[in-house]
């Protein structure tokens, strides 16, 4: 992995103080070498490359940029990248496995959960952890674990529909 | 938005915190949920030389209630253990209320309730009800430990009384002296906001008597308001409409609303009138107390 400073001169370069850290994105091991500052939404989109993680409001606001660090739906802005070392973060790639999407993505196919798609990542994603703590949620269980994800295009309606779907589908499938 | 550069430590004891602490410089944060820190260091509010980051010390990921019946917080215990917690919704009438209500799902993961108080935004929901519950900080420093109460420890707006070598280890509720009673309730224009009034009502009763009560005020002034007199109208006698009536007015008049985006001072003031009411009306009904106000 490869990650481009701004060049401040050669004296602010050796001041960077890089740290090596080892984390699993989606199961895949990874070694990066990163400045302490370094957002973890930042890793994951230019450091991996993985872009589904979006960067929305980039204050802590809009939840665009959810994904789940050991399990845990949690905002990739507002946590540094150096804190998931030793740990497993999952995207939305991660999701679906190599030729079927996931009962969650399928979910939002069927119900039409999605219209510009953009706070979809994070919908998804604090869906799976939802799930994987409550497989039988009510529609209000649902509501109140996206009420940190916002859809500007205000298709609430239907995401809430595509989670309920994606539950029964999951209950069937155990 | 990217942080100022700073040196990051992340120690695996209390004492190497500390030490870092005591070591640091001038300007060093205690990185723990990191809810608040991070967005201020974004906006270059907050620009630390260094950050100490307590999430790999072990022992401080815990809520319990000890034998003489104080509940303890550890300060990595997140919103969400307090949220989820079957001790508190037992126990704990105020801070069950409040715990769902702080921010959204994914900043109570993350989120402690120890950082928020240390935080000491005026808007911080668990400030006024650790305050209203008469509770207290403990802090460890070179020189050893100390209780804060939380009357003291928070001496402005993001300002308490922190050396910059102390850490606080924990938040202490201490035992109730009758059967608990109360409730948070929390305006907000919509989830995750900051709270337009928030209102921490702590009361506890022997018999019918009232033998302890607490009132606290989120985002109606410059610190979070502790209501004593609004508290002190309740105490020695039993709930009842015309002690409640007294209470909610004198909280009212504890508050220093001004009017903002969020709505007219006046407005607010009213506000803090009803949710005295509301939560004294229907004390110890969680469903009712932790309902969101619209």
């Amino acid at each position: 992995m490869t990650i481009v400073y701004d060049d401040l001169g050669d004296e602010a370069a050796s001041e960077i103080p890089v740290r090596k850290i080892r984390f699993s994105i989606n199961g895949q091991k990874k070694v990066a070498e990163i400045e302490p500052r370094l957002l973890l939404a930042d890793l994951i989109r230019r450091g991996v490359g993985l872009t589904g993680t979006h960067r929305g409001c980039d204050t802590t606001n809009c939840g665009a940029c959810t994904v789940l660090v050991d399990g845990q739906a949690i905002k990739s802005c507002t946590m540094l990248a150096v804190q998931v070392d030793g740990r497993e973060v999952t995207t939305v790639e991660g999701l679906a496995g190599q030729s079927e999407l996931h009962p969650i993505q399928e979910g939002f196919r069927e119900e039409h959960g999605l219209q510009c798609g953009f706070c979809t990542p994070g919908m998804m994603l604090a869906a799976k952890a939802l799930l994987d703590r409550n497989p039988d949620p009510t529609e209000e269980d649902v509501r109140w674990a996206l009420s940190g994800n916002l859809c500007r295009c205000t298709g609430y309606q239907n995401i809430v529909k595509s989670v309920l779907w994606a539950a029964e589908k999951l209950r069937a499938e155990a | 938005m990217y942080p100022p550069r700073f040196r990051y430590e992340a120690p695996h004891s209390l004492d190497e915190a500390i030490g870092l602490l005591h070591d640091g410089g001038d300007y060093v944060k205690v990185l723990a949920g990191g809810q608040s820190l991070v967005p201020l260091m974004k906006l270059r509010f907050a620009s630390p030389e260094m950050i100490v980051d307590i999430n790999n010390v072990p022992g401080l990921a815990y809520h319990r209630a000890d034998p003489d019946g104080s509940l303890h917080i550890g300060a990595l215990c997140r919103h969400a253990d307090l949220e989820h917690s079957d001790l508190l919704k037992g126990t704990q009438p105020t801070m069950a209320a409040a715990a769902p209500l702080i921010a959204d799902p994914l900043v109570r993961n993350r989120g402690t309730l120890v950082g928020s108080l240390c935080h000491a935004d005026p808007q911080g929901d668990w400030a006024s009800v650790v305050l209203a519950l008469g509770g207290s900080v403990v802090a460890q420093g070179p020189r050893g430990k100390r209780a804060i109460p939380l009357a003291g420890f928070v001496t402005g707006p993001f300002q308490n009384v922190l050396e910059p070598d102390e850490i606080a280890i924990e938040a202490v509720v201490p035992p109730a002296k009758g059967a608990r009673s109360g409730g948070y309730l929390k305006l907000e224009r919509r989830v995750g906001d900051f709270a337009t009034v928030g209102v921490a009502v702590a009361v506890e009763t022997s018999g019918d008597t009232v033998v302890r009560a607490g009132i606290a005020l989120t985002g109606v002034g410059a610190s979070t308001i502790g209501a004593t007199e609004a508290a002190a109208a309740l105490a020695g006698k039993p709930l009842t409409a015309e002690s409640i009536a007294q209470a909610a007015d004198l909280a009212a008049a504890a508050a220093q609303p001004k009017t903002d985006h969020r709505g007219s001072a006046e407005y607010k003031r009213h506000m803090v009138t009803v949710f005295v009411k509301r939560i004294l009306g229907s004390p110890s009904t969680g469903a009712a107390t932790t309902e969101r106000a619209a």
